[in-house]
């Protein structure tokens, strides 16, 4: 896949488990969105406004420290299986990749910097999205990298900039700063321990909002929730990335507090669930996407407990893309059906748990049992 | 709280709670996590938009037949702010003026403000009060990375105002 070879870390860097809390903070986002004066904004677009965007978009790139040297690549151009790589690998959105049956839109485009881990998409809804995606709680440390970005190609490009009204965008959700800061994190603790909805009300109240992860259907799956800053009018962007940062390491330590009460209140059965779950990973024959993201989220957690000693992070992490619907045609290089698709993941995490060894079982007989 | 059955299905517990939620469907709707996915919390692009309708909704005039007879359609796009009612989505930048009559009520309803404190943006021939305003930014920011001990971004932000005269003198 040249398309991969020339993205840096083939677009998988923010897997690594590298950042502060990586077992329970998977990943950061920061985006600002961007528009250029002139123009329509993407859904009334016409194809010379996107192509003058795309073209504005590459000279500034040209003349930009972060991107130039970086790879673009113009959807129209890419692969269809490609394209839903790069979307599981949340690197484009699925507005990027257009109606299913018609493909992306002309000029539609991403770029990589090859500096930072820093990517722009182009002729989406708003003209410029920057993102800058890292492993772990990172969110001061990825609102820098977009921030300077945003920096050098404000100094090129003809933003469309309100003195009231700040950046303007195609959504009035995002108009001001343009900033959205993201966090995923895995909750089973606050799960378990009904304490989510307690947690999710809270941080409602300091201005965040939630979503989960969700499979094929419309269900929540593996206790990942995606959290993030509600407005972006009205508050200094440092204001709206610490507050998020404060709010997430409040839950952080909530979620903590719960693990340790499933630990205290019901040993066994937290221990049970944590093992029944790494069994039928390590041994089944197929699995459904769902299925495995909430297997995957009492491994997690059992690995976090160092219940299920030997494990890393970053398997975990690369066991959630890996496993999802292009990832698996891409390795089959063919298109899988639904039921062939469940048994290639299974036997992809099979092969992958087994590559890591054998976790070690504590002992537990001399643990008190939680249950009559 | 702790017995509320979601009002959707009637038998799981009710755990989201949408009067706080945003980024969802209306308020004091207390569901469970199935019927809130349901309800509009899916993996689109923007999950913003149930909420937004509505508040769209409020914003519009309240005379029947106003909204498309006494508001032009933006200038530059042709947007009307029937448009926008349905798709949530405005057209251009030159619709924020378009409908200047709506939109401030509409921001302070989504955000709580409706004026930009952040980053200022410095067009290629700044007056002379953007170009203040835009220092009074770098200097917010630079106040904050020296509070953080973040001395590399703090050289950049100095070099920066320096950059932009030499009148600009940085204590």
């Amino acid at each position: 896949m040249t398309e991969f070879d020339a993205i840096p870390d083939h677009g998988l860097g923010w897997l690594e488990a590298s950042g502060e809390h990586a077992d329970i903070v998977l990943s950061t986002r920061v985006r600002l969105a961007r528009n250029l004066q002139g123009h329509a904004f993407g859904i009334r677009a016409r194809v010379n406004d996107r192509e003058a965007v795309l073209r504005q978009f590459r000279e500034s790139a040209g003349l930009s420290e972060t991107l130039k040297g970086g790879i673009l690549l113009e959807m129209p151009e890419v692969p269809d299986r490609t394209r839903h790589v790069l979307h599981e690998r949340r690197l484009v959105t699925r507005d990027l990749l257009g109606a299913e049956g018609t493909g992306p839109a002309t000029s539609t485009a991403v770029h990589f910097s090859r500096r930072e881990p820093l990517s722009v998409m182009v002729n989406e809804e708003d003209h410029l999205r920057m993102q800058s995606l890292l492993s772990g709680l990172r969110i001061s440390e990825a609102w820098r990298i977009v921030d300077r970005l945003d920096e050098e190609l404000g100094r090129e490009l003809p933003y469309a900039y309100h003195h009231e009204f700040g950046f303007l965008t195609s959504c009035p959700t995002n108009v001001g700063s343009g900033l959205r800061a993201s966090v995923f994190m895995h909750l089973p603790g606050l799960v378990l321990t009904k304490e989510i909805g307690k947690a999710l009300r809270g941080m409602g109240e300091l201005g965040m909002t939630f979503r989960g992860l969700y499979g094929e259907g419309s269900e929540v799956v593996g206790n990942f929730f995606q959290i993030s800053n509600q407005t972006t009018l009205g508050r200094t962007e440092e204001d709206l990335i610490e507050d998020l940062d404060r709010v997430v390491r409040t839950v952080i330590d909530k979620e903590l507090q719960a693990r340790q009460i499933l630990l205290r209140d019901a040993p066994g059965l937290t221990e049970d669930k944590i093992w029944r779950a790494y069994g039928t990973l390590r041994y089944a024959r197929m699995l459904t996407f769902e299925e495995l993201m909430n297997y995957l989220s009492g491994v997690r957690l059992g690995m976090s407990l160092n219940l299920l000693p030997g494990l890393r992070v970053y398997t975990l992490n690369k066991l959630m893309i890996f496993t999802q619907a292009a990832h698996l045609d891409q390795a089959a290089g063919r298109d899988l059906i639904p039921e062939e698709r469940d048994a290639h993941r299974a036997s992809f995490v099979r092969r992958i748990l087994a590559s890591e060894g054998d976790v070690s079982a504590e002992p537990v007989d001399d643990r008190p049992s939680d249950q009559p | 709280m702790a017995d509320m059955k979601c009002e959707n299905c009637g038998s799981t517990e009710a755990v989201v709670h949408l009067t706080q939620i945003v980024n969802n469907e209306m308020s004091t709707h207390h569901l469970c996590q199935a019927c809130a996915a349901e309800k509009g919390l899916q993996d689109s692009p923007d999950p913003a938009n149930y909420q937004l309708l509505d508040l769209i909704e409020k914003v519009s005039p309240e005379v029947p037949g106003l909204s498309s007879n006494g508001d032009e359609p933006c200038a530059f796009c042709g947007l009307t702010f029937d448009d926008f009612r349905k798709t949530t989505r405005l057209g251009c930048p030159q619709c924020y003026e378009a409908f200047s009559n709506h939109l401030p009520r509409l921001l302070r309803r989504i955000h709580g403000g409706v004026k930009h404190v952040g980053k200022v943006y410095l067009p290629p021939d700044p007056t002379v009060s953007q170009i203040e305003k835009r220092l009074e930014g770098l200097r917010r920011k630079l106040d904050r990375a020296v509070q953080a001990e973040d001395f590399e971004r703090a050289a950049e932000l100095r070099d920066e105002i320096r950059a932009m005269g030499p009148a600009q003198e940085v204590t």
